[in-house]
C-alpha cells in the first residue's frame, strides 16, 4: 500500500515539477518534489546503510522524501558521474565516499569527472574506520608482532580483498607501503566471500571497514589487530588504535558524504547543507550511525568547507601513492 | 529434543498476526515479482527497504525472506508460460516447461513446480532448523580451487549431455564462458572487451542476456509464423496433474530436493548448479530420456525441488556466520544494520527470536505460497489464450522495466534487443541458448576462483590435483576428466541424448 501511495506521490511530483518548470519559480520554495539520492553501490552495503539513515531523517527537515536510487558500477563512478552531470537543481544529490571521490582518479584513468571541480560539497555524514584483521590461528596478538611476521613470511603471506580499487584493497595498499611488504593480493567479488575465506583460514589478513567486521570479531571468528583512528570504537573497545598500536601513520576511513552537481544554487546548498547537520546532530540517527561503528562528524565537521577541505587532502594523499603502486 | 523446542519458540514469534501478515505480503509481492519478467527480488526488495524502517527487524525480515523465495516460485511460471526464465535457476525449468505448455499441459506443469518446491522448502527449512551449525563447516570446507573444480564439472556436464552437434555444445559453451569475462577485471582493475562503454565496465547482467536469448528470441521466432502465433498449439488438458504425473515426478522431486539442499550450502552458483545438476540427473536416469526438452515432467519436478530446496539452504552462511551468499542476503543484512543488528556468527545466541522466528516463517512462507499458487494455475494458464499480438508487446514492455531495473541503466535495455538478435541468429542455425547461459553464471565464479586458487598457490596448477592439501578439488577434477573421455569416446557419444533442446 505505501508502494501505490510512494508512485502516486512520485507521479504527483513529477506533474508538479512540469507545472512549476512552465511558471519559472521552482526555486522559490526549494524543495517542492522528492529529491533523489543516487548511491553509487548496491542496496544492503555500508554506503547504501548510511544513505538510507541519513536521507530518512533529512527527509524530515526538507519537508520532501528522500529517495535512494543504486545506482552501482566501476567501484562506484558510474553512479558518482550520473549525479555529476545530473540537474544542478538540488534534486538530484549523491552519496559519494573515499573511494569514488578520494581515491577514483588514482585508479581510473578516463573517470569522468573531477572529484574537487565537479561537485558541490554539502558536508560529511559519517566516517567508517577501517579494521585490520586476521585469521584468528596466526601467531601473533599485536600490530606490532604481525609486521614482524608479515615481514618474516613475506613470501607466503595472503592479504586479501573486496576486489581491485575497493576500499579494503586501496587502504591494504597504503598498509603495505609503511609496512615495507609486497605481499601477494588475492581479490574477491566483495566482503562477504573474501571474510569466508579468511574465517576458515584459507587467506591471512585484510582491511576493512568496521561495520563489515566488527561482528566477527566480536564472535571470535577472526582477530582484530587495530582500528586506524584516532579514537577507539565503542563498537570494539578492546582494539587499540594504530596509534596506541605503532603505526599512527595508518589512520584512514572510509568516508561517506553528500555531494551536489557543481553549479547547485547557493540557497540550495545552503538548505541541504542545514538538513545534513541537522540529521547527524539528531541524537537517534547519531545514535543509528554510531551502533554500525560510525564516526559521525559535529555541525563544524559537517559543513561544506570541511568536506571540500576533506576530499583535497584526500586526492593528495591517494592518486599519488595508486598511480604509483596500482597503475603502473 | 532442544530442536523441538526451539521450533516452537520460532513459530511462536512467526505466528503473531503482524509477523503472518507480512510472510504473508511477502510471499504475495514475491510471487507478483516473480512472475513479471525481469523484474527480480533485488530491485523489489531495494525498492521496499524504506517500509521496513518502521518494522521490528525479525518482521521485517520475515516480509523480505518471503519476496526472495516467492520470486523463487514465480520465476519458473513466466518460464513455464512464456519462455522466460526471470532467474538463472528457472532456465531450466524453462527447457521441459515451456514444452509442456506448448501441449496444453501448462497447468500440470505449474501445479508440479509448485508442489514440488513446497516439499523442498519443507525439507530445506528442517534442514536449516536442524543442521545449520554443522552443514556450515561442509561450506568453509570448500576453497576457491574446489569452488572452480566444482564448475569445471558443471561445464563438463554441460557438454557430455548437450544436444545434437557435440561441436556446436562446445561453441556455445565458449561463447558463454567469453562473455562472463566482459567487464572490470577482478584483478588489476583493467577493461577487458567493453569497447571504451562504461555500462559494460561491470559486465554483462545474466538477466540482460537471458531476457535477450530466451525472450526476445522467442518473441521474434513466434512472429515470423503468419499463422499460429498462439503459445499454445494443443488444446488444454486438465488443469491438474494426473494420478499418474504425480506417480511419475515424486522420485524426482525427492532427488531434486537433496541435490539442492546440497549444493544450496555453497554461496554464489549453488542454485544454478542445484538446478542445472538436478535435469542432468533425471535425464541421466530416466528411462525415457528422449522425452526430455519435449516436456518431460520429471525435468520440471527436479530442477524446480532442486532451486527451490537450494534457495532455502542458502539463508544458512546468512544465519550462522552472519555473511551474506548473494546480492538478495546482502540487501537483507543492510536491512538488518539499518535496524543496528549486525548479523554475525553470535546471530543464533543473541538474537534467537530473529534466527528460530525466521526459520519457522520459511516454512510458513512456503506453506503460503502453494496456498495463493495452486488456485492461481487456472488464472495462469487461461492467461495463454490472450492473442499473442496483444501477449508480446506487453511481455516486451515487462522486460524492458524489468531489465531497466536491475542498474538504472537504459543501456541494459539496448543490450537485451541486442541478445534477442543474437538469439534468434543462434536459433536459425541450429545453436542452443542453453548451454551458453548455464557456461555464463559458472564462467563467471569460475574465472574468479582459479585466479584465487592461483594467487594462492602462487601459480602452480597443480593445486588443483593436490589430494593432500585440497581433496574437494582433486576429486571433482578426476571425475570431470572421466566424464570427458567417456563423452569423447564416439562409441558411447552415440547414445548421448539431447539435454538442451530449445
Amino acid at each position: 500500500m505505501t508502494m501505490t501511495k510512494r508512485q502516486g506521490l512520485t507521479a504527483a511530483a513529477a506533474i508538479g515539477a512540469i507545472l512549476a518548470l512552465g511558471a519559472g519559480s521552482a526555486q522559490a520554495q526549494y524543495p517542492t518534489k522528492p529529491i533523489t539520492m543516487i548511491v553509487p553501490f548496491a542496496a544492503g552495503g555500508p554506503t547504501d546503510v548510511v544513505a538510507r539513515i541519513v536521507g530518512e531523517n533529512m527527509s524530515k527537515t526538507l519537508g520532501q522524501p528522500v529517495i535512494i536510487e543504486n545506482v552501482a558500477g566501476a567501484g562506484g563512478t558510474t553512479g558518482i558521474t550520473r549525479a555529476a552531470k545530473s540537474a544542478p537543481d538540488g534534486y538530484t544529490i549523491a552519496m559519494g565516499h573515499m573511494g569514488t571521490h578520494g581515491a577514483a582518479p588514482g585508479l581510473y584513468p578516463n573517470i569522468a569527472y573531477n572529484p574537487q571541480t565537479d561537485f558541490a560539497p554539502i558536508g560529511l555524514a559519517a566516517g567508517t574506520p577501517i579494521v585490520i584483521v586476521a585469521r584468528k590461528d596466526l601467531p601473533f596478538k599485536t600490530l606490532q608482532e604481525f609486521i614482524a611476521y608479515a615481514q618474516k613470511n613475506e613470501k607466503t603471506i595472503n592479504n586479501a580483498n573486496a576486489g581491485s580499487g575497493s576500499v579494503s584493497h586501496i587502504t591494504c595498499v597504503l598498509l603495505h607501503e609503511m609496512m615495507k611488504i609486497n605481499p601477494n593480493t588475492i581479490p574477491y567479488r566483495g566482503t562477504g566471500p573474501a571474510l569466508t575465506d579468511l574465517i576458515s583460514g584459507k587467506v591471512d589478513y585484510m582491511c576493512d571497514q568496521i561495520v563489515s567486521v566488527s561482528s566477527q570479531v566480536k564472535g571470535g571468528t577472526i582477530k582484530a589487530l587495530a582500528i586506524a583512528t584516532q579514537a577507539r570504537s565503542p563498537s570494539l573497545p578492546d582494539v587499540p588504535t594504530t596509534k596506541e598500536a605503532g603505526l599512527p601513520a595508518f589512520e584512514v576511513s572510509a568516508w561517506n558524504a553528500v555531494f551536489a552537481p557543481k553549479g547547485t544554487p547557493a540557497d540550495v546548498v545552503a538548505k541541504l547543507s542545514d538538513a545534513l547537520t541537522k540529521a547527524v546532530t539528531d541524537p537517534a540517527t547519531k545514535k543509528k550511525l554510531e551502533d554500525l561503528g560510525g564516526v559521525v562528524p559535529d555541525a563544524k565537521g559537517a559543513s561544506p568547507a570541511a568536506l571540500a577541505a576533506l576530499v583535497k587532502s584526500e586526492n593528495d594523499r591517494w592518486i599519488p601513492l595508486l598511480k604509483a603502486k596500482v597503475k603502473q | 529434543m532442544d530442536l523441538l523446542s526451539n521450533l516452537a519458540y520460532g513459530f511462536s514469534i512467526a505466528a503473531t498476526p503482524t509477523n503472518l501478515m507480512l510472510c504473508l505480503i511477502g510471499a504475495l509481492v514475491g510471487t507478483l515479482i516473480g512472475v513479471l519478467p525481469g523484474i527480480g527480488p533485488i530491485a523489489t526488495i531495494a525498492m521496499l527497504l524504506p517500509i521496513t524502517y518502521k518494522l521490528d527487524p525479525t518482521g521485517a525480515l520475515i516480509m523480505l525472506a518471503g519476496i526472495y523465495y516467492g520470486a523463487q516460485y514465480g520465476g519458473s511460471t513466466t518460464a513455464i508460460l512464456v519462455n522466460l526464465p526471470g532467474e538463472s535457476s528457472s532456465v531450466v525449468t524453462a527447457l521441459d516447461g515451456h514444452q509442456m505448455a506448448k501441449k496444453g499441459r501448462a497447468g500440470a506443469a505449474l501445479a508440479i513446480a509448485a508442489l514440488g518446491s513446497f516439499v523442498a522448502g519443507t525439507f530445506g527449512t528442517l534442514l536449516v532448523a536442524a543442521l545449520g551449525k554443522p552443514l556450515t563447516q561442509v561450506a568453509q570446507a570448500f576453497g576457491p580451487a574446489d569452488y572452480c573444480a566444482l564448475m569445471v564439472l558443471g561445464l563438463v556436464c554441460a557438454v557430455v549431455l548437450a544436444s545434437g552437434s557435440v561441436l556446436k555444445a562446445i561453441t556455445m559453451i565458449f561463447l558463454g564462458l567469453l562473455l562472463s569475462t566482459i567487464g572490470t577485471d577482478l584483478e588489476t582493475g583493467e577493461q577487458r572487451m567493453t569497447f571504451g562503454l562504461l555500462p559494460l565496465a561491470d559486465g554483462i547482467e545474466f538477466v540482460t542476456l537471458a531476457m535477450g536469448v530466451f525472450g526476445f528470441a522467442e518473441i521474434l521466432r513466434n512472429l515470423e509464423q503468419k499463422q499460429s502465433r498462439d503459445v499454445v498449439e494443443q488444446k488444454i488438458t486438465n488443469l491438474m496433474p494426473t494420478r499418474a504425473d504425480l506417480k511419475e515426478a515424486a522420485p524426482a522431486v525427492a532427488r531434486g530436493t537433496l541435490l539442492g539442499s546440497v549444493l544450496g550450502i555453497l554461496p554464489g552458483g549453488g542454485a544454478v548448479l542445484a538446478a542445472f545438476g538436478a535435469y542432468t540427473l533425471e535425464k541421466k536416469i530416466s528411462k525415457n530420456p528422449q522425452e526430455f526438452g519435449k516436456g518431460a515432467i520429471c525435468g520440471v519436478a527436479g530442477p524446480e525441488s532442486a532451486n527451490n530446496a537450494a534457495a532455502q539452504t542458502s539463508f544458512i552462511p546468512l544465519l550462522t556466520l552472519g555473511i551474506p551468499p548473494n546480492a538478495v542476503m546482502a540487501i537483507m543484512v543492510g536491512a538488518m544494520t539499518i535496524h543496528g543488528i549486525v548479523p554475525g556468527p553470535q546471530i543464533m545466541t543473541k538474537q534467537p527470536d530473529l534466527f528460530w522466528g525466521m526459520i519457522a516463517s520459511m516454512w510458513l512462507g512456503n506453506l503460503m505460497l502453494v496456498i495463493i499458487n495452486l488456485p492461481m494455475v487456472g488464472l495462469w494458464v487461461r492467461l495463454l489464450r490472450v492473442p499473442y499480438r496483444m501477449l508480446f508487446p506487453a511481455i516486451l514492455i515487462f522486460c524492458a522495466i524489468g531489465v531497466y531495473s536491475i542498474n538504472n541503466q537504459p543501456f541494459d535495455v539496448v543490450l537485451t534487443a541486442f541478445f534477442g538478435l543474437v538469439g534468434y541468429l543462434l536459433l536459425k542455425l541450429g545453436f542452443e541458448p542453453a548451454p551458453m547461459l548455464v557456461a555464463f553464471v559458472l564462467g563467471k565464479i569460475m574465472e574468479e576462483k582459479l585466479r584465487q586458487a592461483m594467487l594462492l598457490s602462487r601459480g602452480d596448477a597443480m593445486t588443483f590435483f593436490d589430494f593432500d592439501k585440497h581433496p574437494i578439488s582433486a576429486t571433482l577434477m578426476i571425475v570431470s576428466i572421466i566424464l570427458l573421455i567417456v563423452a569423447l569416446l564416439p562409441s558411447i557419444r552415440r547414445k548421448r541424448d539431447e539435454v538442451f533442446v530449445e
